[in-house]
């Protein structure tokens, strides 16, 4: 009876982990189902001139240089308005403020600003930037709205690796005679620069790849030169690969899967510098 | 000579947790005084009334005067950096800071605003050696203090203190996680640190309080039972409660 049970028991074992790793294994399938999708799809479409060339006949042919250019600029200039606000907010929670009802206001205000859908922000960022304060649509108000967008995101992994460095070291660092912003300086901010950097790139990944915040914006349908200023409007990766995948009729589908093929790849490639740095940080931390 | 004298000082937490309650004592220059009492008994509260860094922890009210040179060092005005530069601190578990031996000993003096390569050589050599760490660390001082074992580590911490060249050394527990011999190393480091420097320790044991102390005050909750020359004190203790701690009656 004991031993019918004990087998009993590994057969349920057995299947136990047979099923969890199933659905481990099917968690992935989606991510490379659809990379190999859009690599067999798009490959063949991909060639200097694609990736240098303008799009012409109306956009049925060419290349997709100038969203490829726009996205790099949204994506820049994201990160020169949402990097210096998010660690700064970061550093404040972490480090001076204290824990009362006006940070937890504060920390109540990112979190829901992360629930926010995109499709919001970009009618905001119309509202605000673009009207308001007469940006225009222009790759100004677009890079302000995926700055907000993306500021939660900044916020929370900065502060979660500030918060991560020992609590000791900014005590050793005080008693030596350093002063707070000394400490943060040269040991926290230091010693959470890797995480921050994750953050900062898993943020930015995702403005990149946005649609909805660009729409009203700063995107453009097409745009026959690049653009000049932070004032003018501009393709984008995303935005282009929506307009040739819906607006344009009789579109060459290896021209759409390409798009999405070099979207993606920017895309991985933030995510992949993210894990490098993010896995060498981790075997040369110190604590 | 009295160093520091401290007059009627309280304090409390706010969590209501350790708190000293009107204690008055002098502390002798160049001298080992040695602060001892089961846990919970404030000695940890006033060596971080000593150089300020209770300033970082929640305090609900305090009171009293701590005179270092004359000076009240508890006074708004005073310029806790400079206090902390003369009043160093070794603490319980050794912190390397995550950098190498030599940052980890220079870091108080680049803060300080000391540049020069020879004299923060000639400092990195100076304090390593006076910690009794010179001869283990001499040919990797560019090697992380992590790596490092650690009585070593908590030599080095000492190290670091001295750099600064304080007046005042504080340690609290400072060989609470180190065997024996490292322990042995750092006391024997702390007696020849006398000569130059005034030392508070809280030590991890009534043998190593007995083992160091020139001068030794007794703590219970919060109230300095009893302070006299150390070797008195762990001899013909005064009060009932010394001797019945010494005696290891309660803890």
């Amino acid at each position: 009876m004991t031993k019918f049970l004990s087998r009993n028991r590994h057969t349920v074992q057995r299947i136990g982990f047979s099923l969890i790793t199933l659905m481990a294994v099917l968690t992935v399938l989606p991510i490379v189902g659809t990379i190999i999708y859009i690599l067999v799809q798009g490959g063949s479409a991909i060639s200097w001139g694609f990736l240098s060339g303008f799009p012409h006949d109306g956009m049925r042919a060419g290349g997709i240089l100038p969203a490829i250019i726009g996205t790099l600029y949204l994506t820049i200039g994201t990160a020169i308005f949402s990097v210096p606000l998010g660690i700064a907010a970061a550093v404040y929670l972490s480090e001076y403020a204290k824990d009362t009802q006006w940070t937890r206001l504060i920390r109540l205000a990112i979190i829901n600003l992360a629930g926010i859908p995109s499709v919001v922000y970009g009618l905001f960022g119309l509202g605000l930037f673009v009207l308001f304060l007469q940006f225009g649509t222009s790759i100004l108000a677009a890079s302000l709205t995926l700055s907000i967008m993306t500021l939660p995101v900044i916020i929370s992994t900065a502060e979660e690796s500030l918060r991560a460095v020992p609590q000791a070291f900014r005590t050793v660092s005080i008693s030596l005679g350093a002063t707070r912003w000394q400490t943060i300086r040269k040991i926290v901010l230091k010693e959470a620069l890797p995480g921050i950097l994750t953050g900062v790139i898993l943020g930015l990944e995702r403005a990149a790849g946005e649609t909805a915040p660009i729409l009203f914006t700063g995107a453009a349908f097409f745009l026959p030169r690049l653009p000049q200023s932070p004032f003018d409007a501009t393709m984008a990766l995303p935005y282009h690969l929506f307009v040739i995948s819906t607006q344009v009729p009789e579109m060459p589908i290896q021209i759409q899967y390409g798009t999405a093929l070099v979207l993606l790849v920017f895309v991985l490639t933030m995510n992949l510098i993210a894990t490098v740095i993010r896995s060498r940080a981790r075997a040369r931390r110190q604590w | 000579m009295n160093k520091i004298l401290i007059e009627n000082l309280s304090l409390q937490y706010s969590d209501g947790t350790e708190s000293l309650r009107g204690v008055s004592m002098g502390i002798r220059q160049n001298a080992v005084t040695v602060l001892f009492g089961p846990a919970g008994g404030g000695k940890s509260t006033l060596l971080r009334c000593l150089n300020r860094l209770n300033d970082l922890t929640e305090i609900k009210a305090s009171a009293g005067r701590i005179l270092i040179d004359e000076e009240n060092i508890l006074d708004a005005k005073t310029d806790v950096i400079a206090l902390r530069r003369k009043v160093g601190m070794v603490f319980a578990r050794p912190v390397p800071l995550p950098m190498s031996i030599r940052e980890n000993v220079i870091y108080g003096l680049e803060l300080a605003g000391e540049k020069r390569k020879s004299k923060l050589d000639e400092a990195v050599e100076r304090s390593l050696k006076l910690s009794a760490i010179w001869d283990e660390v001499k040919d990797r001082l560019n090697d992380p203090a992590i790596a490092l074992s650690g009585g070593q580590q908590q030599r080095v911490c000492l190290a670091r203190v001295i750099a600064l060249q304080p007046e005042i050394i504080l340690l609290d527990e400072p060989t609470s996680g180190l065997d024996p011999i490292s322990t042995g190393k750092v006391e024997a480091a702390l007696l020849e640190l006398k000569k130059e420097y005034t030392i508070i320790l809280v030590p991890h044991s009534v043998q190593q309080a007995a083992r160091t102390a020139d001068y030794a005050a007794f703590f219970l909750q919060g109230e300095l039972i009893e302070y006299d020359d150390g070797k008195k004190l762990f001899t013909t203790p005064k009060q009932k409660k010394t001797e019945d701690y010494i005696m290891g009656r309660f803890g």
